[in-house]
C-alpha cells in the first residue's frame, strides 16, 4: 500500500474529524448546561452552509460569506431558543426531541422553498485553491489544510473560554448546579440564550467550511448529524474533551475504512465479494465502534464530572 | 376501568376501521381503502413502539429499523421466487425481533439521551447498510413481483381481503397488547419506567424485562414492515430511514404515550394530516413541524388524553 495515500487519508480522516467536532462541540455544550437534546443542531449546520453559499454567490468574497454565515445562523439559533426550546429545558428528553424533530422537518422544507432541493456546488475560494507541502514529496489541499487548523483553533479557544475565563466560568456553574448560578443574581436565561447561540456559531463554521467540498442540500444535516451522535456518545455526553477526541476517532476510522478497507478484504476475500462487503461493512464502521465502546464503558471515553 | 367516553371513542372508531371497504366500495373510492390500510399498518407499528416507549420508558429512536428488517425479509425471498406469506412473515418476526434483541442489549446498558442517540444510531446502521448491498436493490430498492402468498386461502391481491386482513392483525395485537400490559410481565415493565433501582433492590432483574419487551416490540415492528412492503408492492431502503422513526415517535405522542389505542389514534391523525396537507401544498412539511412542536409543547398527553378519564384504577 501506497503510504502517500495513507498519510493523505489520514488527513482527510483529521478533516472530518475537526468537522464533527465543531458540530460535537456545541451539541454536547447544550446538553451539558441546558440538558437539552437538540436534534435540530444539524439543522443550524444547514442553514449556516446556505447562508455562506447564498452570501458567496451574491458578494463573491468568501469571508463576507463566513461573517454573514456565522452571524446569521448566530441570530436564527438564539431566535429558535427564545420562540420554542427554552419552554422544552424542564421538560423530558422525549419532549425534547420531538419539538426539534419538528424543528428539523420546519429547517428542511424551508430551506427547500428558498433555495430549491437541487444539490448547491460553491468553488473552494481562490487563495485556497492550491496545494501547500505538508512533508516532503507530500501535497495536500490548502483549503483541507486550513479547516483542520481553524478546527484545531477553535478547540483550543474553547478550552481556554471554558476554563479560564468568567463566561467559562458561570457555564461550567451552570452545568453543575443552575438554580445556585440564579440565586447568586446571574441572569441565567440569557446564559443559556448566549451558549445556545454559541453553539449555533460553531454549527454554522462548520456548516460554511463543509460547502465547498460536500454539498449542500436539504437535510445534508442530518447526515452528520448522526454520527455526530456516535461521536458524543463514544466520547461521553457533556464532555469538550470527550467530544474532540470522539470525533478524531471517528473521523479517522469512518474515512480510513472507506479509503482502505475494500483493497485490504480483496486481498482475504476476493476482489468481487469485497466489492459488495467493503463499502457496506465501512459505512457500518463507526456505528460497530460505538457498540464495542459502549459495552466496555457504557459511559464513554472521558464522560463529563458532574457532582 | 375506562371511562365511558373512552369506551364509546374506540368501539366507534373500531367500528369506522371496519366500515371503511364498504364505504369504499359504495363510493368507488379505492384510494381509502389503501389510505386506510396504510394508517393501520403504521398504526401496528406505532403500538408496538408504544409497548417499549410508553410503557417501559424507553426512547427508541430507531423502530424504523425494524419496519425495514420486516420488508427485506419479505422482498428478499420474493427476490428468490419463495412466495409464501407463510415463511415470509413469521421470518420478518423473528428476525426483526432478533435484531432487536441485540441492538437492545447493547443499547440498554445505557439510559436517557444516550439511549436515544444509540438507536438512531443503530437504526442509521442499518439504513446504511441497506442502501449499500447492491444485489438487493442498494438505494433504489426492489419491486415486490407478487404480494405474500397463502396458498389460495387468503389473496392479498385483492384490497378488501389484503384490508381485512390488516384490520384483524391490529385487533389481535391491541387484544394480545391488552392482556401483556395488564399482566405480570407488563406491571414489571411499567413498574421498572417510574422507578427502576426500587425494582432491582426488591429483586427483579429488569433488564431482562425491558430486553424481551425490545424483543417483542421489535418483532411487531415487523410484521408492520412486512405488511408495509406488500401494501406499497416495493421495498426501498428508506422505510429505515431515520425520519421515519421520527414519524413513528410522533404518532405515538400525538394519539396519547402510554396507552394502546392512543397510537392508533395518532396514526390515523397524523397520516389523515400527511394526506391532506400535501394534497395542499408540496411544502406540507412546513406548516408539519411547527405543528409538531406546538403539540408538544401544549398538548401534552396527546389526542387520547384529551378523551375525559374515568377514576384511575388502571394504573
Amino acid at each position: 500500500m501506497n503510504w502517500l495515500l495513507v498519510v493523505e487519508q489520514c488527513l482527510n480522516g483529521l478533516q472530518f474529524g475537526v468537522m464533527l467536532f465543531l458540530m460535537a462541540a456545541g451539541l454536547t455544550l447544550v446538553f451539558g448546561i441546558m440538558n437539552l437534546v437538540n436534534l435540530a443542531h444539524g439543522s443550524l449546520y444547514m442553514v449556516g452552509a446556505y447562508l455562506a453559499t447564498a452570501a458567496v454567490t451574491r458578494t463573491g468574497s468568501f469571508l463576507a460569506a463566513v461573517v454573514f454565515a456565522l452571524l446569521g445562523t448566530l441570530a436564527i439559533g438564539m431566535l429558535m431558543e427564545v420562540l420554542a426550546l427554552r419552554t422544552l429545558y424542564e421538560r423530558d428528553h422525549l419532549d425534547q426531541v420531538l419539538a426539534t424533530f419538528g424543528l428539523i422537518l420546519f429547517f428542511n422544507e424551508a430551506v427547500a422553498i428558498v433555495w430549491g432541493r437541487a444539490a448547491l456546488f460553491t468553488a473552494v475560494p481562490s487563495a485556497l485553491s492550491g496545494h501547500i507541502q505538508v512533508l516532503p514529496g507530500i501535497r495536500y489541499p490548502a483549503y483541507r489544510a486550513v479547516i483542520i487548523v481553524v478546527g484545531l483553533l477553535v478547540a483550543l479557544l474553547l478550552y481556554v473560554v471554558v476554563t479560564r475565563t468568567r463566561l467559562g466560568m458561570l457555564i461550567r456553574a451552570g452545568a453543575s448546579n443552575r438554580t445556585m448560578v440564579g440565586a447568586l443574581g446571574v441572569n441565567i436565561r440569557l446564559l443559556y440564550t448566549v451558549v445556545f447561540g454559541f453553539g449555533a456559531a460553531l454549527a454554522a463554521l462548520g456548516g460554511l467550511m463543509a460547502g465547498p467540498i460536500y454539498t449542500v442540500l436539504p437535510g445534508m444535516g442530518e447526515e452528520i448529524l448522526i454520527q455526530v451522535f456516535v461521536v458524543i456518545v463514544i466520547g461521553g455526553i457533556g464532555s469538550i474533551r470527550g467530544a474532540l477526541a470522539g470525533a478524531v476517532v471517528v473521523g479517522m476510522v469512518d474515512t480510513l475504512g472507506r479509503a482502505f478497507l475494500r483493497p485490504m478484504l480483496s486481498t482475504v476475500i476476493g476482489p468481487s465479494a469485497a466489492d459488495n462487503a467493503g463499502p457496506a461493512l465501512a459505512s457500518m464502521l463507526i456505528y460497530i465502534l460505538m457498540a464495542a465502546v459502549l459495552y466496555f464503558r457504557p459511559q464513554g471515553l472521558f464522560p463529563a464530572l458532574r457532582g | 376501568m375506562r371511562s365511558r367516553a373512552r369506551v364509546l371513542t374506540l368501539l366507534a372508531g373500531l367500528l369506522a376501521l371496519g366500515l371503511v371497504p364498504l364505504v369504499a366500495a359504495l363510493t368507488q373510492q379505492p384510494f381509502y381503502l389503501d389510505l386506510f390500510r396504510r394508517i393501520m399498518i403504521f398504526a401496528i407499528a406505532a403500538v408496538s413502539l408504544d409497548l417499549i416507549l410508553g410503557f417501559g420508558g424507553m426512547v427508541s429512536f430507531g423502530h424504523a429499523a425494524y419496519l425495514g428488517i420486516g420488508a427485506y425479509a419479505v422482498a428478499i425471498p420474493a427476490f428468490y421466487g419463495i412466495h409464501s406469506g407463510l415463511v415470509q412473515w413469521p421470518l420478518a418476526m423473528v428476525l426483526s425481533g432478533l435484531a432487536a434483541l441485540a441492538i437492545g442489549a447493547v443499547s440498554l446498558r445505557t439510559s436517557g439521551v444516550s439511549f436515544i442517540m444509540i438507536t438512531l444510531a443503530f437504526a442509521q446502521m442499518l439504513y446504511y447498510l441497506g442502501i449499500s448491498i447492491n444485489a438487493w436493490g442498494a438505494d433504489d430498492g426492489m419491486r415486490l413481483a407478487r404480494r405474500s402468498q397463502f396458498g389460495g386461502v387468503l389473496d392479498l391481491t385483492n384490497g378488501y381481503v389484503f384490508y381485512y386482513v390488516v384490520f384483524g392483525l391490529l385487533l389481535t395485537l391491541l387484544w394480545l397488547g391488552n392482556r401483556l400490559v395488564h399482566a405480570r410481565f407488563g406491571v414489571v415493565i411499567r413498574a421498572a419506567r417510574s422507578n427502576e433501582p426500587r425494582m432491582r433492590a426488591i429483586g427483579f432483574s429488569t433488564f431482562r424485562y425491558k430486553l424481551a419487551a425490545f424483543g417483542i416490540a421489535g418483532a411487531i415492528g415487523g410484521l408492520a414492515g412486512a405488511l408495509l412492503t406488500n401494501q406499497t408492492e416495493y421495498l426501498t431502503p428508506s422505510y429505515m430511514h431515520w425520519t421515519r422513526s421520527g414519524e413513528i415517535m410522533v404518532m405515538v405522542i400525538l394519539g396519547g404515550i402510554g396507552t394502546l389505542y392512543g397510537p392508533v389514534l395518532g396514526a390515523v391523525a397524523f397520516l389523515l394530516l400527511e394526506d391532506v396537507l400535501s394534497a395542499w401544498t408540496v411544502h406540507w412539511q412546513v406548516v408539519l413541524g411547527p405543528l409538531l412542536v406546538l403539540v408538544v409543547l401544549y398538548a401534552r398527553r396527546g389526542l387520547w388524553g384529551l378523551l375525559p378519564e374515568a377514576r384511575r384504577a388502571d394504573g
